[in-house]
């Protein structure tokens, strides 16, 4: 297990090393100008000067090396210092955004945690709805119960966020008046009433996302219990006379729960995908629309980090869920 | 001549087709899935020739109607009509989720197929997979889609550009599922007893393809053909919602749906049809691969 463990952490770093190169590639593709914004009256040899800065002068493999020092090497000795004080990055050249002209870790540090409340609640929220969801609708296979949920999870999967989110809004803004529908994010949580407001706000948008991730994991869930119930230790439990409770929250669900906590591990990265588009709609101010105002505003060295910390997030969720499954399942044996 | 003696009413032999229909006609969600697809896709396309208002009319005196007997389902804030840019608006949409779920099927199917036959090909065919399923795919369309629309709207004009751009886009970052589906299956086939005895009258590996191991992989094939097309079709109005789809004046579902939301707090109900719309089609298209999945398994099929 543990030199499986480790020959996936190996065998990960070219993966995102030929991530990283690819996004560049694709990025050094891209003809937009950062110097269109300014002035003509700026002579050509400020301007060239102006790109150097920016580093735009060199060679794309230098530049390309230069980010990868940066990403791998500079910003945690920045991370480091800031935690314990120390100057190890100092006078170190950061990666910096064009549209900011700060470094784009400060901004995704700034925007992270707004991100992650609203995907963390709302994956969480998720997960717990879909599990009771799945194995009662297992357990009463082809009820009326397993058949509503059948349905709503196939709205779940059906309706895209973007129509749910505005579809919200109307009906909870808009005629009932109960939530904003204008996520706050410099809203600061200090007392009860402050939190009951921020509890308010994130309503919508956790139930947006939650709605996707019920619908995936509550499937699994049922599906993975359903392959379990007919098994025979089942038979051999309750012919031992277990109760059914017993029988079914224990010896089944615990046999169940294998795939499932690999796919709830899986889905996470997806989420902080779908969480752009519910962070357009509720005008989140989280790590998506970072990444959608950088696109738009032709900020190559922020799309390129933010993509690549998507895609890191990726790599270790499959590496993760590949790992649980072997130590929560004896009979999968790596070599 | 003699006559053909009618085969025994006591063993009904259909084919294998007929048998398939007979069991997708049980699954009720599926057919009617089946029905409400291809009433979508015949009103969308064959609608706008009995309702001929032009979709980019713009009448500003009927501005911001709601739905009565000229309007069924009102107009926009310039005068359109809404039901006929949703039948135009549809006619894209579709027609990008089909195009881009043929290219996403046929990029997977090739990739699978060659991974699974040729060992030589596995490794690095798969480990490309797994290089794409680990890349940030709405991130990285996005990022497609905002660098490359500029160059392709000038050598195709801005419609055709653009919707070459969103349909190659998504099937480049949609096959990967397809592949792996395909190589498993391939994977078996290939050890069966029938592929041998195809081997050993002299077959070559392009006829034991195309002969012998093609049709046995239709059936997971054609499963993820409608999953893609709901896949592609939610993208497509993903990438529109975020501004990023096809030029303003050009209507797509998706389109549709965003201007609608700026307008959300006087005519609510605008929304709704392009969502609607979206969600129908997909949540069809969704059940009929559910049914699709169960008819096409000769394992389920006669219980």
């Amino acid at each position: 297990m543990l030199t499986y463990t480790i020959r996936r952490l190996v065998l990960s770093i070219p993966t995102l090393l030929f991530i990283s190169l690819g996004i560049f590639l694709l990025l050094e593709l891209a003809p937009g100008d950062p110097m269109a914004q300014v002035p003509l009256t700026v002579p050509p040899e400020v301007k060239e000067r102006m790109r150097e800065a920016l580093g735009l002068g060199e060679p794309t493999h230098v530049r390309f090396w230069k980010w990868l020092v940066q990403f791998f090497w500079i910003e945690p000795q920045v991370f480091i210092d800031h935690v314990l004080g120390t100057g190890f990055s100092e006078g170190k050249l950061r990666i910096i955004s064009w549209q900011h002209r700060s470094p784009v870790m400060d901004v995704v540090v700034q925007r992270l945690p707004q991100t992650l409340w609203v995907v963390g609640t709302a994956y969480v929220v998720g997960v717990l709805i879909a599990l009771p969801i799945g194995i009662y609708s297992a357990y009463r296979q082809y009820s009326i119960f397993d058949q509503a949920g059948t349905f709503i999870t196939m709205i779940g999967y059906s309706i895209p966020p973007f129509f749910t989110g505005p579809l919200v809004i109307v009906v909870f803004s808009v005629q009932l008046g109960w939530f904003p529908f204008i996520y706050d994010t410099t809203h600061q949580v200090t007392d009860w009433d402050s939190f009951i407001v921020q509890l308010k706000q994130m309503i919508m948008p956790v139930m947006v996302l939650a709605l996707q991730t019920t619908a995936q994991i509550s499937r699994f869930m049922r599906a993975s219990m359903l392959d379990n119930l007919n098994q025979d230790y089942v038979r051999t439990a309750r012919a031992k006379g277990l109760s059914e409770a017993v029988v079914v929250m224990v010896h089944v669900l615990r046999n169940s729960m294998i795939p499932v906590v690999t796919v709830i591990a899986l889905g996470m990265p997806a989420i902080f995908g779908g969480a752009i588009i519910t962070e357009q709609v509720f005008s989140v101010n989280g790590i998506g629309a970072q990444l959608i105002g950088a696109i738009q505003a032709n900020d190559l060295p922020t799309v390129h980090t933010i993509t690549f910390i998507f895609a890191v997030l990726i790599v270790f969720a499959n590496l993760t869920a590949d790992i649980l499954y072997g130590l929560l399942d004896p009979r999968i044996r790596y070599e | 001549m003699n006559e053909t003696r009618a085969p025994q009413a006591s063993s009904p032999s259909r084919s294998q087709w007929a048998e398939i229909w007979h069991q997708f006609k049980m699954h009720r969600g599926a057919l009617l899935g089946a029905i409400i697809f291809v009433l979508i896709i015949g009103t969308v396309f064959i609608g706008p020739l009995l309702w001929t208002i032009d979709a980019t009319y713009i009448d500003i005196r009927a501005r911001n109607q709601s739905p009565g007997w000229t309007h069924p389902f009102g107009t926009d804030q310039l005068g359109r009509d809404t039901l006929a840019r949703m039948m135009v608006g549809g006619q894209t949409s579709i027609a990008v989720g089909l195009t881009a779920m043929l290219l996403a099927l046929s990029l997977g199917s090739v990739i699978g197929v060659l991974a699974g036959f040729f060992r030589r090909l596995d490794g690095p065919l798969m480990r490309l997979t797994d290089l794409f399923l680990s890349l940030p795919l709405l991130p990285l369309l996005l990022v497609m889609v905002l660098l490359f629309r500029e160059s392709l709207s000038s050598i195709f004009g801005p419609e055709s550009g653009i919707f070459i751009l969103i349909v190659v886009a998504i099937g480049i970052t949609s096959w990967m599922p397809t592949a792996r589906i395909v190589r498993g299956d391939v994977l078996a086939l290939k050890e069966r007893e029938f592929v041998l005895a195809a081997r050993s009258i002299g077959t070559t590996n392009l006829g034991l393809i195309s002969r012998h191991i093609l049709p046995n992989v239709l059936s997971p094939i054609m499963v993820s053909a409608t999953l893609g097309i709901a896949n592609a079709i939610i993208t497509e109005s993903a990438l529109s919602f975020l501004g990023l789809g096809f030029p303003p004046d050009f209507p797509t579902w998706g389109r549709l749906l965003i201007d609608a939301t700026v307008y959300l707090q006087d005519y609510p109900e605008r929304v709704f049809w392009p969502g609607l719309a979206i969600s129908l089609t997909v949540l069809s298209v969704n059940y009929l691969g559910d049914g699709l999945r169960d008819a096409l398994d000769p394992r389920i099929r006669g219980r």
